[in-house]
């Protein structure tokens, strides 16, 4: 397969962006799409040129480290995978791809294709824990867990950080990355103590570090590789109003 | 300059040697422990865990990682669960048996009182990532539920539906950031460490580099810990993540600490069988899928191209029931893969270019029905369709053994401590606890008891008589050390050749797969060890890499941690010759038991090979010591799972 590529090339964050056009060729259509890439760029190499910067590790949809939008879609037309799971034989021959970075103002640009997107480890640093100190643990099955709530639990936790939800926002909001947390840790006991506190910090470091609200377009839920529901946004919702409601009590 | 090799393994009996070790160990009191710096190299399960234990305890510590969040380590992408001997199925599990499936499992080349202890403490680890919000798959009645791995005869396995190593990993790393926000510890991501740095023979310090903007720093602690994971990356197709890599073992090497056992890799059997030429890694089907698929191929080499649902089932051979009936399909990793060999060297195998066996659910969902079949393992089932746009569901997974784990590392003692004091190894970077083959389940197990409850005890048995000794980086061991590695960084950038990266990754990777993969004979290792040194000079002759040091370079990341393979990858065959015997997951096909198992020899050969780095920067033929490895209270036996 055949392939034109139009890439967004920025040498870092304060210099200017643009588009480069590239050709990819022969092409199989087993070849995952970062494959694709890595095999641009080897030719790329030997015609002594940049090589395209892009952000990858698992390749296998787990670690969140891909983030790339093609074709204007976060993680492109393949839903849900993330770009890692992407394979050119989703794509039509003969046909021009364009492959940009999520952008998003909180996800400053580091190079090309790759962004830095601290800003979600610091949502989990301000309260996206249970504090468990190793040695202070009771025994596992003291504290029985609803089968129900377990599942819960694992399907919110399943976010892999990626900032899909962010990239797809016309808001630039992480409240579903934010949701899935607060979620997850709100459906378990051991999450309790810490339940009020935990989501008023959390929300606290979204907004500071600048994303958006929500406006209910569901972007978000459309490109998640986790299939992450937006229902948990509901649930930061609620989660949050409980704690602002506790806190105007004196509770 | 080495002397005989001391395990440090406490006296007594095997299961009071870890409490009469804790009780002799020395402390370091709460108001001292601010006063060491602690450095932590990767943050997975391993380095992730000691981190947050050791930040929590009240050391300061600084962690370090080449991702750009430590939530991305590849301990992430661990599918099927975590062994421990809770003995909640009431089917006669004890922490006992978890030791002896383990160190049997590992073809007895492991340290006895090592496994032992990690089977003991195996069962705080669940209480631990239970407390943390790890969300464990429970019965209907709101307790813990389990399920079977290979190499077990009881159910000993706590999961998270096929993303175990994803839930205990971001518990770890929740409590990560717990300690980041706090202040105990500091996190750099996107930091490669480059070298170690030893001040009077002790390990003070490491040289990074800032992958973003190509800073080279320095940086002195205390102690060191490497939690840099495993090195199956050398053979350029594994199941490891992309960025996956030996530098920071191997440049601890290079500065004086012992390689123990580098030829055990672990080759794992359900993976999806490799597609073409421009395959950048492999993934893996995790083995618990079978507990309800049943791996076969056509009894008769002209039925391999039929579709299998035309092949009917007394034309299909069921090797692992037919070969091993009472573990059957669940057979270790490495009998599994090399049966799977086998088969397809019979000229058995399925799929394209004849290298694949079939994993078929059709008797489970019959059984069964789908929709348990989709609870158990619908996002492995998920998986494999995005990879092959195959429905498993309906027509059988082909799958075929890859490179995925390495059982070889850093030597290390009963502290967790290298020969080099003050340098700690854990998780899958040292060697200890899994022998020659890894059980399943057995990774994230060792990675978390590492962090949170072994490396924390053991760490002050050093720390104590280092008050006041931490060096600063102005000490020109530091000036030294920091010169080296921008002189390296500069030659890899300065070779401007034409060969690609990829180009020499690809063939040292196939070189090796075929010489020191699944099977290794005498002759093939020669050989290969006459043609890594000339692709090694190639490397630095041809290479070309462009860009500059001072920027985000992806290349130059990766010729760095090529050019290490590139040495590595030589040792690794030293150590597969050397050991001429087979064991778990190192098989000579000179030394095989009439039915074609691992011979072993334990007369000559139930020791650990530690390797020592001569040749003042060159590489030279390394110095071996031994480790004798003493069993007292397992007796060896030739492994059978029939």
């Amino acid at each position: 397969m055949n392939f034109q590529l139009n890439v967004w090339r920025q040498a870092n964050a304060k210099s200017k962006g643009k588009f480069a056009t590239y050709e990819a060729r022969n092409i199989a259509p087993d070849t995952s799409f970062l494959e694709m890439l890595d095999i641009v760029n080897d030719e790329l190499t030997e015609r002594s040129e940049a090589p395209i910067a892009f952000d990858s590790d698992c390749r296998e949809g787990i670690c969140g480290a891909c983030a790339l939008t093609i074709n204007g879609q976060a993680h492109g037309p393949k839903h849900p995978a993330a770009a890692c799971q992407l394979y050119m034989r989703s794509f039509d021959d003969g046909k021009t791809i364009t492959v940009e970075p999520f952008r998003a103002k909180p996800f400053p640009l580091v190079r090309d294709l790759v962004i830095d997107r601290s800003a979600l480890d610091r949502i989990v640093q301000a309260g996206g824990f249970i504090a468990a100190r190793a040695g202070s643990a009771p025994e596992a099955n003291s504290i029985p867990v609803p089968k129900h709530n377990a599942d819960l639990a694992i399907e919110a936790a399943a976010c892999i950080g990626c900032g899909a939800c962010a990239a797809a926002c016309p808001n630039a909001s992480a409240m579903l990355f934010t949701a899935a947390k607060v979620s997850h840790l709100a459906f378990l006991p051991q999450g309790a103590p810490e339940r009020t506190l935990r989501v008023t910090k959390m929300v606290r470091q979204m907004d500071a570090e600048g994303f958006g609200n929500c406006t209910n377009t569901y972007e978000c839920e459309a490109v998640c590789p986790a299939e992450i529901s937006a229902s948990f946004i509901a649930k930061l919702n609620r989660e949050y109003a409980r704690a602002v409601l506790q806190r105007s009590v004196g509770e | 300059m080495i002397g005989k090799l001391e395990g440090k393994v406490p006296p007594g009996p095997l299961e009071q040697k870890w409490r009469n070790h804790k009780n002799n160990s020395r402390l370091v009191s709460p108001n001292n422990r601010r006063k060491f710096e602690i450095i932590v190299v990767g943050s997975g399960l391993a380095g992730g865990s000691a981190a947050a234990t050791l930040g929590e305890l009240g050391y300061r510590v600084k962690c370090f990682c080449y991702q750009d969040s430590p939530r991305r380590a590849h301990s992430i992408a661990a599918q099927g669960g975590i062994n421990a001997a809770k003995n909640y199925q009431n089917d006669g599990d004890s922490v006992f048996r978890l030791f002896y499936d383990t160190i049997k499992g590992g073809d007895f080349r492991s340290r006895e009182a090592n496994v032992y202890r990690l089977a003991e403490v195996s069962n705080l680890i669940i209480d631990q990532c239970t407390e943390q919000g790890v969300p464990f798959a429970r019965e209907y009645g709101g307790l813990l539920a389990n399920r079977s791995f290979g190499g077990a005869q009881v159910s000993r396995t706590f999961y998270a539906r096929g993303q175990t190593g994803q839930q205990l990993l971001l518990g770890a790393y929740q409590a990560l950031c717990r300690q980041i926000a706090l202040g105990t510890v500091k996190m750099f991501p996107q930091t490669e460490m480059l070298d170690l740095v030893l001040v009077d023979g002790h390990a003070k310090g490491v040289i990074t580099r800032n992958l973003c903007t190509g800073q080279i720093q320095a940086f002195a602690g205390d102690a060191v810990v490497l939690a840099t994971g495993g090195y199956g990356n050398v053979f350029f197709l594994s199941t490891n993540a992309r960025g996956c890599n030996v530098t920071a073992t191997y440049r601890a090497y290079k500065r004086g600490a012992l390689f123990g056992n580098p030829c055990f890799t672990q080759i794992h059997p359900t993976c999806i069988p490799v597609t073409g030429h421009h395959q950048s890694k492999l993934t893996l089907m995790s083995e618990s899928l079978r507990n309800d698929g049943r791996v076969w191929v056509p009894k008769r080499t002209e039925d391999c191209a039929k579709p299998p649902n035309e092949i009917p089932d007394a034309d299909r051979d069921y090797y692992l029931e037919r070969k091993y009936p009472s573990f059957g399909n669940l057979a270790p990793r490495d009998i599994a893969s090399r049966a799977a060999k086998e088969v397809c060297d019979e000229g058995r195998g399925v799929g394209p270019g004849g290298r694949g066996v079939y994993l078929d659910f059709a008797d489970a969902i019959s059984r069964l029905n789908e929709d348990t079949i989709r609870e158990r393992y619908g996002n492995l089932f998920d998986i494999y369709q995005k990879i092959t746009a195959e429905d498993a569901y309906k027509t059988p997974m082909r799958i075929y053994p890859a490179v995925h784990y390495t059982m070889g590392g850093l030597w290390v003692d009963y502290n967790l401590m290298s020969n080099i004091p003050g340098l700690h190894v854990i998780g899958e970077a040292n060697f200890s606890d899994h022998g020659a083959n890894r059980l399943g389940a057995s990774a994230l197990m060792q990675g978390l008891a590492d962090g949170y409850f072994v490396l924390p005890y053991t760490l002050p048995n050093y720390l104590a008589g280092q008050i006041g000794k931490r060096p600063s980086t102005d000490h020109e061991e530091f000036k030294l050390v920091e010169s080296e590695v921008r002189a390296r960084v500069k030659k890899l950038l300065e070779v401007n050749g034409e060969r690609t990266l990829t180009s020499f990754h690809r063939e040292l990777g196939l070189l090796l797969w075929d010489k020191c993969g699944m099977a290794r004979n005498a002759t093939g290792l020669r050989e290969a060890l006459e043609k890594i040194p000339d692709l090694r000079d190639e490397f630095w002759k041809k290479v070309r890499v462009p860009g500059e040091g001072e920027s985000y370079n992806q290349s130059l990341e990766r010729a760095g941690r090529i050019a290490d393979f590139l040495e590595f990858a030589e040792l690794m065959c030293i150590d597969a010759l050397e050991r001429d015997e087979s064991c778990g997951g190192h098989f000579r096909e000179e030394h095989q038991t009439p039915d074609g198992e691992a011979q072993r020899d334990d007369e000559n050969f139930a020791a650990v090979f530690a390797w020592e780095f001569q040749g003042n920067g060159k590489v030279e033929r390394p110095k071996l010591h031994r480790e004798p490895l003493h069993f007292e209270a397992v007796h060896l036996t030739q492994r059978s799972y029939k």
